[in-house]
């Protein structure tokens, strides 16, 4: 998706009108219509730096060192050199010059391999492969299978009959499901006649360039006669086409004019309520700074007024400098002075740090999962701290939560249940993978991947137990399964729903192989035999029958209908004689349910030939009806599916990822919110729910919204606020009415856990301006709330809603395309990898492969981003406002003349030489307590979303600290030094020794505050540390040196300074004191505060201490088990199933016509590869397949359909 | 207070002999490197605040800084410093009519004597000090006034001095040598010390003025043009005095050759400027008499005679001599030492009522099992 670029260039003028003429380049060329070729970088060569320099001095901070900078030339202000300011910035401009050159040449990359793509143009009447730049609008070019549409095209013909295509649209706007358009049948005619198309003159009108994907209006006129054209004639860049084997087109918009390239740069840049909270902060500084400045101005006048005035003698005022003028320019010269309270390096020492945090997110094994040889990805490396803040979490289910796999688990035949282990003393035996299980090698065909533990149930098969033989059969003849056999004996199923593709394989391993099928008949291997059953119906699965049910003809003559469904809808069609088998069958029903499993009964009847076929000729009536169609074969299926014969149940597991229910858990207890958005029915949902314990039996109640309108689902929710929350009433909502803009939606306690499941339709209510802050605060009363039936719209919009009212952090997590919504919607999304399809992860901020690594993202990594960023930021301004704030101090005793208190070089190597790397080693290694312990204990997660560590009221402290650090590090050496002389009686209380003895007690001062902040001393930081400190020495005598002031006279004149002062006793006594004294308050608060109000880290801390820091024991992971009576979820997908495409000759003797090279020839008429969501299961658990080359969809039948018009 | 250095096996440690489904690790897996760094399982050093570090830190602290407190007030207060202020702001003091009098250009210099006592005998080295106050030497436009390759000799700067020492670079169409405020307002001011004997007779007292400027000042920083050649006239031939000087930079001092020029240690002193608008500078040494069992200054009656050359009263300013002994930690300043037993002191107090604090609240918190 990425090569489809980011930005847009502006258009040129407006066009009003778009006119084309196909074929016809030199008419189209008067227009100056954009070619074909997109541009998303941004620079050249040549236009790099002034572009990019430009852009970067657009940028608040820049812009105000660019402006420091031009203070400093001006000779009256000046109070620091060039170079203090200099350095930095050409520093910092050159790492993101860098950065974004990095970036652009990855852009000119993708838009050069975008640009080369080769596509087939007709150009003076013959086909030409040419290089997608080349296209230009009027052009007509030819498409294949598969390929992306080269630009905004207008469909003239195509190979599908009725001159259909399919496209795919998922790069456009993420859905995957196939869309058709339809050309013209005038320009269809033309087929692929290549002289036809030659020929073709017709000229478009149409409207000019626009981003709405779903809208398009023109003309068409072709010999005479003229054509409308809408959105089902166009083909938009982006799109796929798929299950089509050419389609001819005319370009209408090319290149940046296309409706992709018009609708891209829409991308929100994500950015982190630190951030935000940096941004306020940073202009508090800048009136901080102003109110310093103007505080020292008004100085400065004064004492220009009572003592400058006479100091003239000494030192002259400048010529047409008066007390006003020169309070003026000091304001300037301190503003340059204190600029250091902005620190420019704060900015790319934040970006450093993300970074580095990223990596760890990428280098972790722990988040590296072995199978499909994925490890993490942080694909956007500035939300990290983000990561330890969030709230909420809203997760898709299927292939997040769950593998999307389900297996045959356990069965009930004749009132026997089959598929526990039970040692010998009768206790049921926890399956694990290391058991060994059943042997299917008596099977020549049975799939190898197939696991299944008890070994009763094959020695029930080799026993010919009717009953199990009758089970298996049924299970292998009454589906929709279609087979494809490539070698003998290697069958592959494609299932409408991944639970009837598990149902077949587990019949196929315990000898009763569905081997093919014909529209009039199905094939099985029984037992090594092979029969063939006549199929003489398929009454199909829909949401109200719940059942599917097959009659078919055994080899011998035999009638029989088989039916499995959901067992309360087969238990009311069951003959009265099963009444006992019932009974028992009931209670391993139960059993599976308690289990999570999904669950289908399985039935058969004889059916007497005669009334079949009076039957038969009714239900043909009925289908050939034009009234009522529906109704009337309903009416029917429900006559002959009666008085049924109970086989048994069969229990499916809708496997969930590893680990799930475990991580729900455990960001539970880290008071994280979790809200399930699916677009899977609500039983499954349920029961998901329950599996992976997010409901729980225990809850005092599971409220149920499904109602089917706006005052329905309003008295539902208020119904289910009242029962958790009697008499809290309403006062918000009119609170809300009255204020125009958005209000906070405070959290409300409720004693009592509650879940709240809501459909799809009431959602959409729900979800109204007028309910959605009611449905909110319902929500949010809730512990879990699943909504089901979503469509990938809604879902974004339940993420914004939130995100809207809440002052929370938001996370999806999701894999699919429908997904993607809500992904990009919330502050940051989470994309599994290595599913299905790559849209969720491309528009993910972080990607992985398994849903339990959410667990460790957040309450390992998340947690350190955003304590490591806190940490570096209250020190950082910690330490920078010290640093300025002694030189406000200093001051009141220097006239107000902007003198500084250090040298400086130290002022320009302080925050970049001598500072920066012991915080960034913080910053980027430390850890209050290590992954195992935080998994220990969640609720150490909880701090950072209540912001705790970092707000305005801790930037506040920080400022604080400051003021009191500053006024130590001045007045302890102004005391100390005040009248003072060396040991031998010469001068050391010059200006020059006051720096060198201040700058020393600050750089040590802000050392010890800083270890104290570390809790975690790595090599590294101590290397850091200690590096820094000795390099400050080092620095400092080599600058104070003799060789260097011999040889750069007027840049270092501070020679000896370090030396004579450094070496007297009373200087370093007075650097201890100073030293003590800055951090003794600190000292004293800390311990206090874990004294009297220990924080959770604090305690885990003392803990870990006390344990000696070993680790503690990884916690067994237990299966959750339910002991619950209530069962639901059956093996059908919620879409109509497709009876009838099986049973049409349509489907399955496509016309094969002849293919045109390149297209390998493996029988697409015999690939049927049902919806792309549910396509792969596997008995095993194994994701099988790669992903398809073609997806198809539901949409496949459609067609098929639509063929026999 | 240490803690752990990290349990290497971890629970992955030992997976990595497994090969992923790719098999035979031909293929390239994107599997992360198990090492510390990248699994942030560097071994670490995790300090954290217990009672047990804390508290004895405070105590430490305390017994340690009291000593040195004390310590540090004792030797000052054994420094013995003698302090008067000869401004001549008060009509009694014998330097009015020369305060009072005052213009740039007075040709006769004014001359005072003040007459005082030590009540205390000066063993060892004496210094002689002279203090100014509310003298703005840290002005940042007084501070930069100065061309320091100039006073380092460097032949072009003596004749073309930097733009910073302006107003004071050149002096009617000749450069001024040394330019720069702070060289044009050198304290000028002769300070001459008598012991007068009981009997009324006085004698003066040997003022020692070598040795009175860092050393890397005298050799390093500042330097003659042209080296060490006696003659300094020549050297110093095209360029003006400062204007308020009487005499050029060459004839600074009129007794010793050597001390002429830019390497004249009484300009070298003046020349490092102060960091407070009060300050004291180095003027004289009085040195110990060899052989003598006699203190340095005895107790007695001594004048202190004055040439008033330097002007401060219109700014309010103050002029002081200072005679002062010295230790090892330098001279009188009771700040530090008082600073230290305060410090220790707190230190000790805070230390007990955390132990209180910890004693009657810590371990009802610290104990208390985590909710989990």
């Amino acid at each position: 998706m990425s090569f489809f670029g980011l930005d847009c260039v502006r258009k040129r003028e407006r066009e009003e009108e778009r006119r084309l003429k196909a074929n016809d380049r030199d008419y189209n060329l008067s227009f100056k219509y954009a070619t074909n070729a997109i541009k998303t970088s941004k620079y050249n060569a040549i236009t790099f730096l002034p572009l990019n320099l430009f852009e970067q001095f657009q940028r608040i901070a820049n812009a105000y060192f660019l402006f420091l900078l031009v203070l400093q030339v001006i000779p009256a202000i000046s109070s620091l050199s060039w170079f203090t300011t200099v350095v930095p910035l050409i520093l910092v401009l050159f790492v993101t010059a860098a950065k974004d050159a990095i970036d652009d040449i990855n852009r000119h990359r993708s838009d050069k391999k975008v640009n080369n793509r080769k596509v087939q143009v007709l150009i003076n009447g013959e086909l030409r492969s040419e290089k997608w730049l080349d296209v230009q609008v009027g052009d007509i070019i030819k498409l294949e299978n598969n390929q992306f549409v080269t630009a905004d095209l207008l469909l003239l013909s195509s190979s599908e009959p009725l001159n259909l295509v399919y496209i795919e649209t998922a790069e456009l706007d993420g859905e995957t499901n196939l869309k058709v358009k339809q050309a013209l049948t005038v320009t269809g005619d033309m087929g692929d006649s290549v002289t036809a198309l030659a020929a073709f003159n017709g000229e478009v009108r149409c409207e000019p360039p626009n981003n709405r994907l779903d809208r398009f209006t023109g003309t068409l006129s072709f010999a005479g006669q003229k054509y409308p054209l809408d959105n089902e004639k166009v083909l938009l860049r982006g799109c796929t086409l798929r299950n089509t084997e050419w389609c001819f087109g005319l370009v209408i918009f090319g290149g940046q004019e296309t409706k992709l390239m018009q609708n891209c740069g829409k991308t929100t840049f994500k950015r982190t309520s630190i951030d935000r909270l940096m941004n306020q902060l940073v202009l508090c500084i800048f009136g901080f700074l102003a109110i310093m400045c103007a505080i020292l101005a008004i100085g400065n006048y004064i004492w220009e007024l009572e003592e400058g005035s006479k100091f003239t003698v000494f030192l002259p005022r400048e010529e047409g400098v008066d007390a006003a003028f020169s309070s003026f320019l000091t304001f300037w010269s301190y503003v340059i002075i204190l600029n250091t309270v902005v620190p420019i390096s704060l900015y790319v020492s934040v970006e450093i740090i993300r970074l580095g945090n990223s990596f760890f997110i990428e280098w972790d094994r722990k988040m590296y999962y072995e199978r499909s040889d994925t490890p993490a990805e942080a694909r956007t490396t500035t939300l990290n701290e983000e990561l330890g803040q969030i709230k909420y979490i809203f997760s898709d289910k299927t292939g997040t939560l769950t593998q999307n796999i389900m297996t045959f688990n356990k069965c009930s035949i004749n009132a026997k249940s089959y598929g526990d282990v039970i040692d010998y003393s009768g206790q049921r035996l926890e399956i694990t993978e290391d058991m060994e299980s059943v042997d299917f090698s008596f099977n020549p065909l049975a799939d190898p991947k197939f696991q299944f533990y008890d070994h009763s149930l094959v020695e029930a098969v080799k026993l010919e137990n009717t009953e199990v033989h009758a089970f298996f059969r049924l299970l292998a003849l009454c589906h929709t399964v279609m087979a494809e056999e490539k070698n003998e004996g290697d069958l592959h199923y494609q299932a409408q729903s991944p639970d009837e593709g598990a149902l077949v394989t587990a019949a196929r391993n315990f000898g009763f192989v569905f081997r093919s099928r014909t529209p009039e008949s199905v094939t099985i291997v029984e037992m090594g035999t092979q029969r063939v059953y006549e199929l003489l119906a398929i009454l199909d699965f829909n949401n109200v029958r719940k059942r599917m049910s097959v009659i078919v003809r055994s080899p011998e003559g035999k009638l029989c209908l088989y039916c499995k469904g959901a067992d309360t809808i087969i238990y009311e069609r069951l003959h009265q004689s099963c009444s006992k088998l019932m009974d028992v069958t009931t209670e391993h029903l139960n059993e599976f349910a308690g289990d999570g499993l999904r669950t289908l009964a399985l039935a058969y009847k004889d059916l007497d030939e005669a009334y079949f076929k009076e039957w038969k000729q009714r239900h043909h009536e009925a289908s050939t009806a034009l009234e009522d169609r529906e109704e009337k074969l309903d009416k029917l299926s429900e006559e002959i599916e009666k008085d049924l014969m109970l086989l048994g149940a069969t229990a499916i597991e809708d496997k969930l990822q590893d680990g799930v229910a475990h991580t729900i858990e455990q960001l539970a207890k880290a008071d994280i919110k979790i809200w399930v958005l699916t677009g899977d029915k609500q039983e499954t949902a349920e029961n998901i729910g329950y599996s992976c314990n997010m409901l729980r039996e225990e809850m005092n109640e599971v409220f149920i919204v499904a109602a089917h309108s706006p005052e329905a689902v309003r008295e539902e929710l208020r119904k289910a606020r009242t029962t958790m929350k009697p008499g809290a009433e309403d006062t918000f909502v009119s609170k809300t009415i009255l204020g125009n803009t958005p209000k906070i939606v405070a959290d409300e306690t409720v004693s009592g856990e509650y879940g709240l499941v809501i459909n799809g339709h009431s959602l959409a209510y729900a979800l109204e301006p007028s309910m959605e802050v009611e449905f909110l605060r319902t929500a949010c009363m809730c512990k879990t709330i699943i909504c089901c039936r979503v469509t990938p719209l809604q879902k974004a919009q339940v993420v914004e809603l939130v995100k809207r009212y809440k002052r929370a952090v938001t996370l999806a997590i999701g894999d699919g395309a429908n997904d993607v919504s809500m992904i990009k919607a919330a502050h940051i999304g989470v994309g599994i990898s290595g599913q299905e399809g790559m849209q969720a992860v491309l528009a993910s901020d972080y990607s992985f492969a398994q849903f339990r690594f959410l667990q460790r993202l957040l309450l390992v990594h998340g947690r350190w981003s955003y304590l490591r960023m806190c940490k570096f930021l209250r020190y950082f301004f910690y330490k920078n406002f010290t640093f300025t704030l002694v030189h406000f101090w200093y001051a009141f005793f220097c006239g107000f003349s902007a003198q500084t208190v250090y040298n400086e070089w130290f002022i320009t190597l302080f925050n970049l030489v001598y500072t920066a790397l012991p915080v960034l080693g913080m910053s980027l290694f430390d850890q209050d307590v290590s992954d195992s312990w935080s998994f220990e204990y969640p609720q150490l997660y909880v701090p950072g979303q209540l912001n705790l560590y970092f707000s305005k009221t801790a930037f506040a402290k920080c400022v604080l600290h400051s003021c009191y650090c500053s006024l130590v590090l001045f007045f302890i050496p102004y005391g100390a030094m005040y009248d003072t002389v060396r040991d031998d009686g010469r001068d050391v209380a010059d200006y020059q020794s006051f720096a060198v003895l201040a700058q020393t007690c600050l750089l040590i001062a802000v050392c010890i505050q800083l270890g104290l902040d570390m809790s975690y001393w790595t090599v590294v930081n101590h290397v850091f540390v200690w590096g820094s400190l000795t390099m400050y020495f080092v620095v400092t005598f080599t600058m104070y040196s003799n060789g260097m002031y011999l040889v750069f006279t007027a840049s270092f004149p501070f020679i000896g300074s370090a030396r004579n002062s450094l070496q007297q006793l009373n200087v370093w006594l007075t650097i201890l004191l100073t030293s003590i004294l800055c951090v003794l308050p600190v000292l004293t608060y800390r311990f206090l505060l874990i004294q009297l109000q220990p924080t959770i880290n604090d305690r885990v801390r003392l803990k870990v201490l006390q344990a000696k820091a070993a680790p503690p024991p990884p916690r067994r992971r237990t299966r959750i088990r339910r002991t619950s009576t209530r069962r639901s979820g059956y093996a059908f997908s919620h879409v109509q199933g497709y009876g009838d495409l099986v049973t049409s000759r349509r489907y399955l003797h496509r016309p094969a016509k002849p293919r045109s090279s390149g297209f390998t020839p493996t029988g697409r008429s015999l690939v049927f590869n049902p919806t792309g969501r549910s396509a792969g299961y596997s008995p095993t658990g194994h994701n099988q397949s790669p992903k398809q080359e073609v997806e198809a969809t539901s949409l496949q039948m459609y067609r098929t359909r639509d063929m026999s018009f | 207070m240490m803690a752990s250095s990290y349990n290497a096996k971890e629970e992955d440690g030992h997976h990595s002999g497994a090969v992923g489904p790719g098999g035979a690790g031909v293929i390239k897996s994107k599997k992360p490197d198990n090492t510390a760094f990248k699994q942030q399982r560097l071994p670490a050093w995790q300090p954290i605040l217990t009672a047990g570090t804390v508290l004895p830190a405070f105590f430490v602290i305390g017994l340690i800084f009291i000593p040195i407190g004390i310590g540090l007030f004792v030797t000052s207060n054994n420094i013995k410093e003698f302090e008067i202020d000869y401004t001549g702001v008060e009509e009694s003091s014998p330097c009015y009519v020369c305060s009072f009098n005052y213009t740039w250009n007075n040709t006769t210099p004014c001359q005072c004597s003040i007459p005082f006592s030590l009540d205390q005998p000066f063993e060892s080295n004496v210094f002689m000090y002279y203090g100014l106050s509310n003298f703005y030497q840290n002005h940042r436009r007084y501070v930069k006034s100065r061309d320091d390759s100039q006073l380092n000799g460097d032949k072009s700067s003596l004749l073309n001095p930097s733009k910073e020492c302006e107003p004071y670079r050149s002096s009617q169409g000749s450069p001024i040598a040394p330019c720069g405020a702070i060289a044009n307002s050198l304290f000028n001011d002769t300070l001459e010390l008598f012991y007068n004997f009981p009997n009324g007779t006085s004698i003066p007292i040997p003022l020692v003025k070598k040795g009175i400027a860092w050393w890397t000042d005298k050799h390093v920083k500042f330097r003659n043009p042209g080296g060490n050649n006696n003659n300094l006239t020549a050297t110093f031939a095209g360029t003006a005095k400062p204007v308020n000087w009487r005499k050029p930079v060459f004839e600074l001092d009129p007794s010793d050759p050597d001390n002429n020029g830019f390497v004249n240690e009484d300009f070298i002193v003046w020349m490092r400027t102060a960091a407070l608008p009060t300050f004291r500078k180095l003027y004289r040494i009085i040195q110990k008499k060899k052989d003598n069992m006699m203190p340095t200054l005895p107790r007695g009656n001594y004048t202190l005679n004055v040439t008033y050359n330097y002007p401060v009263r219109s700014f309010e300013g103050r002029k002081r001599m200072i005679l002062s002994t010295i230790s090892w930690m330098g001279g009188k300043n009771p700040f530090l030492g008082i600073a230290y037993i305060t410090v220790g002191s707190v230190c000790f107090f805070l230390g007990v009522v955390l132990l209180f604090i910890h004693h009657k609240y810590g371990s009802r918190n610290n104990n208390a099992d985590i909710p989990n």
